[in-house]
C-alpha cells in the first residue's frame, strides 16, 4: 500500500437549513491513486468534496495532507496546498480564449497588461505534458462539452495541483469522449497525481480506479480494492439493496397520436437551433430523445412547453395547436412536465412538500371551494404520496429544501404524475438522482405508459435511455440523426457514434421509425 | 427544549433583547438617573388606561400598513409605496369626509372606501409595471411616493385649505364622518376593529385560498410558479392592488379616527415603519399584530422618557436602527443555529 496523501477524519457537516450531509466520515487519499467516491446521491459524497476543496467548512472533524492537520477555509487554501477541482458545471468566462481562463487570478504580467503569448505557451506546455490537445486562441464559448472539460482539467493542473478531484467529469460526455478522458486520467496517474473520482456509473468506476469508498446516507460503508468488489456488490453496499436496471415491458401497443410536431424550425441570432423537426407520440409509448446536450433537445422542450415560439412549422397536443398557448393552457390539455432543473422550475425550496405537491392542480374544482383551498385533503394526499414513493421526509409540512436531490426529485414526479396526464415531457428526469430514487421514477414512468400516457423522455442517461424507450431518436445539431424502433437492440456505443454525428441515418427511415 | 425549528422565534426575540439592552446603555450615558428614566420608558406606556391607549392607537396605523407590506414582501416584492398611499389616500378620505354629507353611519364608510379604492388603483400601476415590463416595483414606488406626496400638497393647498386655520390644514371634517370611540378614556377608535379584521381575513387569504397560494408560491420561486401554470403577472397585479387598497383604508381610517382635520405637511412615515413591522413579523399577517404593537409600544415609552426625564425621544430612532439591522441580519445567530443542528443530529443518529 501507497503512502497515504490526505485524510479526513470523523467528519461531520450540518448545513444550515438541517441537513446532515456528512456523519462522521473518514476518507482517506494514498498518493498516486485514483480513487473513486460513489453513493447515492444525497449520500454526501458532494459536500465531502467540497470541504476538501475548501468550498465548505467541517462542522466537525479534521482534515490532513502528509499527516499534518490543515484547515481550509477556502478554496484558494486548497490550491495553494495543490488540491484542485473539476466541477460538475463548469466555471469558465465563455468570452474569454481557452488560454486566458487558463491564466484567470495568476495572469502573467508583461507591464500591466496581460502577456498573451505567455499564456499560451504555458497552456501549451501543459497541453502538451498531460496529452490534452486544446487550442489556447479558442474562445469557451466555441468549445464542445468535451473540450472544455480539458480546459478545467489543465486549469487545475497550471495552478499546480496534484491532488484532482473531478466530480461527476462523465456526466457531459459521450462514451468516446469518456474513453479520451480515462486515457489522460491514467498519463496523469502515471505523473504521480492523484485523482479523486466521483460517479454514478459503476463500469467507469471499474475501469479506471485502483480503490473506490462507498458512501450512503452521509457516512462511509467502506473501502475497497477496486478488483475485490463487483459491480453488483458496490450498488448493494451504495443502496443497501441489488440493483437492477432491467424492466419488464409490456408489448407495443400504441393508441392514437397524442402529440405532432410537424417541421418545427427555429433560429437564434442566424444560427440554426432547430432544423425541422418531425416527431410523433402516441398513447402509451415513450419516445426516447438522445444526444449530447446542446444539440437542440432544450429547446424542443421549450417549444412544447409554451416558452419559445419556432419560426416554422406546427406543435399539435391531442390534436390543438399550441405554438401560442401558453405553459398553464397547455397543461390544461393534458401535459405534464418534469423539467431539467428541479431547483430552478421544478419545486419552490422554502415551500413545503404540499405546497410543491399542488401547484399544478391547486387551481381546480377538486381542490378549492370558493377560493378556499381544501388543505386537509391536501395534507392527505401528500401523506398518501410520501408513502407510495418512500419520500423521506418528516411530514406535508416540511420545507421541500431540506430534502436530498433524489428525495426532492420524486416530489417533482408525484406532482407530474398525479395528474392522469395525456402527455408527460420528461426532461433529465433522474438526473442527480440516487439509484434507488431513479429506479422509483422509472417505474413509475413506466405505470404511465401502461395507462396509455404518451411520453417524451429526453435524457443524457443512455442506460436509461435505451432500457426505457420504446422508439429511440437521437438529436444531433437540431436535427434528428436516427430513429430507432428496437432501442433495446443498440449498444452505447453505436448510439455514440450517431450523437456525435459521426453517423446518420437518412431522413426516409427516421421518418417510417418515427411514424411522423 | 429549543429546537432549530424554532430559531426565527428565538432570533427575533434576541434581537429585541438586544435592541432594549442597547437602549438601556444609551440611556445610563445620556441620562442623569438612568434608572429612573428605563423605568419611565419600560412602564408609563403600560402605566394608565389612556398611556396604554395611545400605545393601540399609534399601532393601529402600522398595523395597517406592516398588513400591507407584508403581503407585498412576502410575494417577494420590496415595494415601498404604502408609505405616500397611506398619505394620498388619507387625503381623499378626507376630502370625502368635508365635501359629502351622508348619515353617521354611512358616512365614514364611503369615505374609507374611497380611500381604499384610490389606494389600490396608485398601487396598480407600479404592479402592473413591474408585471409587463418588470419595472424594479423599489424605484417605481419610491418614485410615487414622491409624486403623491406633492400632488397631495398641491391639493390640500388650493383645493382643501381652511384660510381661517392656524396651520396649513383642511377644512374640518362633517362630524358625521369622524370614527367613532370604542373605549372611554382613550382615543381608540372603530379602526381598531377595521384593522384586526383585516388581519385575520389576510390571514385567511394569505395561508387558506387558491390566490393566497398563488402570491407564495410566486413570491418563493416565480419560475416555479410559472411552469406550474400560475400567471405570475397576474398575481403580482392583484396582489399589489390588495396591498394598496389596505394601505389606503390605513390612511382613510388613521385620518378619521384621530383627527378633525387633515394636517399632514409632510409623509407621516407610516408606510417605512409598515416595512419594520412586516420584518419583524416575518411577513406572517397575525404576527403584525405583535410587531405593530411592540413598536407602537415603545414609541409611546419614548415620548413619555422625553416628556418626564432627561433623555429625548430620538433615542428611539436609534433602537429602531439596531432592530433594523439585526433583523435583516441574515447571518446573525446562524452559528448558534448550526450549533443546535449539529446537537440534534447527534441525537437522532
Amino acid at each position: 500500500m501507497r503512502e497515504t496523501l490526505l485524510e479526513m477524519c470523523n467528519i461531520t457537516k450540518v448545513y444550515s437549513n438541517g441537513v446532515v450531509a456528512n456523519q462522521k466520515v473518514n476518507f482517506s487519499l494514498a498518493e498516486g491513486e485514483i480513487h473513486a467516491v460513489a453513493g447515492e446521491n444525497g449520500a454526501g459524497k458532494s459536500t465531502l468534496m467540497k470541504m476538501m476543496f475548501g468550498m465548505e467548512e467541517p462542522s466537525e472533524g479534521e482534515i490532513y495532507l502528509r499527516g499534518s492537520r490543515i484547515r481550509l477555509q477556502s478554496p484558494m487554501d486548497a490550491i495553494r496546498l495543490g488540491i484542485g477541482m473539476v466541477h460538475q458545471h463548469f466555471m469558465l468566462v465563455p468570452s474569454f480564449t481557452v488560454a486566458e481562463n487558463m491564466v484567470l487570478g495568476m495572469e502573467p504580467k508583461k507591464g500591466v497588461f496581460l502577456n498573451q503569448a505567455e499564456a499560451a505557451r504555458l497552456t501549451r506546455e501543459f497541453s502538451f505534458r498531460y496529452n490534452l490537445q486544446v487550442d489556447p486562441e479558442e474562445k469557451v464559448e466555441n468549445l464542445s462539452v468535451g473540450m472544455k472539460q480539458k480546459v478545467e482539467i489543465l486549469k487545475a493542473l497550471v495552478r499546480g495541483a496534484r491532488i484532482l478531484i473531478l466530480d461527476e467529469p462523465t456526466a457531459v460526455l459521450t462514451p468516446q469522449e469518456t474513453e479520451e478522458l480515462f486515457g489522460q486520467l491514467k498519463l496523469m496517474r502515471e505523473n504521480g497525481h492523484t485523482i479523486v473520482f466521483i460517479s454514478h456509473k459503476l463500469k467507469e468506476v471499474k475501469a479506471i480506479c485502483d480503490r473506490i469508498t462507498i458512501m450512503r446516507n452521509g457516512r462511509t460503508e467502506g473501502v475497497f480494492d477496486i478488483r475485490e468488489v463487483t459491480e453488483q456488490e458496490i450498488s448493494r453496499l451504495m443502496v443497501g439493496r441489488d440493483v437492477v436496471l432491467k424492466y419488464a415491458k409490456s408489448g407495443r401497443e400504441y393508441g392514437e397520436s397524442v402529440l405532432q410536431v410537424r417541421d418545427l424550425g427555429y433560429s437564434k441570432e442566424g444560427k440554426k437551433v432547430l432544423g425541422g423537426i418531425n416527431l410523433s407520440i402516441r398513447e402509451g409509448e415513450i419516445l426516447g430523445i438522445a444526444g449530447v446536450e446542446g444539440n437542440g433537445q432544450a429547446q424542443l422542450v421549450e417549444a412544447l412547453t409554451g416558452r419559445l415560439e419556432g419560426d416554422s412549422g406546427t406543435v399539435q397536443v391531442a390534436g390543438a395547436n399550441i405554438s401560442r398557448f401558453d405553459i398553464g393552457e397547455i397543461r390544461g390539455l393534458g401535459v405534464s412536465y418534469i423539467p431539467e432543473d428541479r431547483m430552478r422550475q421544478g419545486t419552490a425550496k422554502e415551500a413545503s412538500i404540499v405546497d410543491n405537491l399542488i401547484s399544478t392542480v391547486y387551481n381546480s374544482k377538486a381542490w378549492t371551494r370558493w377560493g378556499f383551498q381544501k388543505r386537509k385533503k391536501m395534507a392527505e394526499l401528500t401523506e398518501e404520496k410520501i408513502r407510495e414513493f418512500q419520500i423521506k421526509a418528516s411530514g406535508p409540512a416540511q420545507e421541500i429544501g431540506m430534502l436530498s436531490g433524489g428525495n426532492m426529485q420524486k416530489v417533482v414526479v408525484a406532482r407530474e404524475s398525479s395528474t392522469a396526464p395525456r402527455l408527460l415531457i420528461a426532461e433529465q428526469p433522474t438526473r442527480g438522482v440516487d439509484v434507488g430514487a431513479a429506479q422509483l421514477i422509472h417505474r413509475k414512468l413506466l405505470e404511465l405508459k401502461e395507462e396509455g400516457c404518451a411520453i417524451l423522455l429526453i435524457s443524457a442517461d443512455l442506460n436509461e435511455i435505451l432500457e426505457l424507450s420504446d422508439t429511440l431518436a437521437v438529436m444531433y445539431e437540431g436535427d434528428m440523426a436516427a430513429c430507432f424502433e428496437r432501442p433495446s437492440e443498440l449498444t452505447e456505443e453505436e448510439l455514440g457514434l450517431y450523437m456525435l454525428g459521426i453517423k446518420k441515418q437518412d431522413e426516409q427511415s427516421i421518418r417510417r421509425a418515427m411514424h411522423a | 427544549m429549543l429546537k432549530s425549528k424554532h430559531f426565527e422565534l428565538i432570533r427575533t426575540a434576541a434581537v429585541l433583547l438586544i435592541s432594549l439592552l442597547l437602549t438601556f446603555i444609551m440611556i445610563s450615558f445620556v441620562s442623569g438617573s438612568p434608572l429612573q428614566t428605563i423605568g419611565i420608558f419600560l412602564y408609563e406606556p403600560i402605566s394608565s388606561v389612556s398611556h396604554a391607549g395611545n400605545v393601540v392607537e399609534m399601532a393601529i396605523p402600522l398595523m395597517f400598513t406592516g398588513l400591507a407590506l407584508s403581503l407585498l414582501f412576502k410575494m417577494n416584492m420590496f415595494n415601498l409605496g404604502a408609505e405616500g398611499i397611506f398619505y394620498f389616500s388619507a387625503l381623499v378620505a378626507s376630502a370625502a369626509a368635508i365635501h359629502f354629507s351622508l348619515n353617521g353611519f354611512l358616512h365614514p364608510i364611503v369615505a374609507i372606501l374611497l380611500g381604499g379604492i384610490v389606494g389600490a388603483l396608485i398601487s396598480g400601476i407600479p404592479g402592473f409595471l413591474k408585471a409587463k415590463w418588470n419595472a424594479n416595483e423599489l424605484v417605481t414606488s419610491l418614485m410615487f411616493n414622491s409624486i403623491l406626496y406633492g400632488v397631495g400638497q398641491y391639493i390640500l393647498n388650493y383645493k382643501l385649505r381652511d384660510a381661517s386655520a392656524f396651520q396649513t390644514a383642511s377644512f374640518k371634517f362633517e362630524p358625521t364622518a369622524v370614527l367613532d370611540r370604542i373605549i372611554p378614556g382613550t382615543r381608540i377608535h372603530t379602526g381598531l376593529i377595521i384593522v384586526l379584521v383585516c388581519i385575520v381575513a389576510g390571514h385567511y387569504f394569505m395561508y387558506k385560498t387558491k390566490w393566497g397560494y398563488e402570491l407564495r408560491m410566486t413570491g418563493a420561486n416565480r419560475e416555479f410558479a410559472e411552469y406550474s401554470g400560475i400567471k405570475t403577472g397576474r398575481v403580482i397585479l392583484y396582489v399589489h392592488l390588495l396591498a394598496g387598497l389596505i394601505a389606503g383604508i390605513g390612511g382613510s381610517v388613521e385620518v378619521l379616527g384621530m383627527y378633525s382635520r387633515f394636517q399632514w405637511n409632510a409623509l407621516p412615515g407610516y408606510g417605512m415603519d409598515g416595512a419594520l413591522v412586516a420584518m419583524l413579523a416575518k411577513n406572517n399577517p397575525l404576527a403584525v399584530i405583535g410587531s405593530a404593537l411592540f413598536l407602537a409600544y415603545i414609541r409611546v415609552g419614548a415620548d413619555m422618557m422625553s416628556r418626564y426625564s432627561d433623555v429625548p425621544s430620538e433615542l428611539i430612532s436609534i433602537i429602531q436602527a439596531v432592530i433594523l439591522l439585526l433583523v435583516s441580519a441574515d447571518q446573525f445567530l446562524k452559528f448558534w443555529k448550526n450549533r443546535m443542528l449539529l446537537k440534534e443530529a447527534k441525537m437522532n443518529a
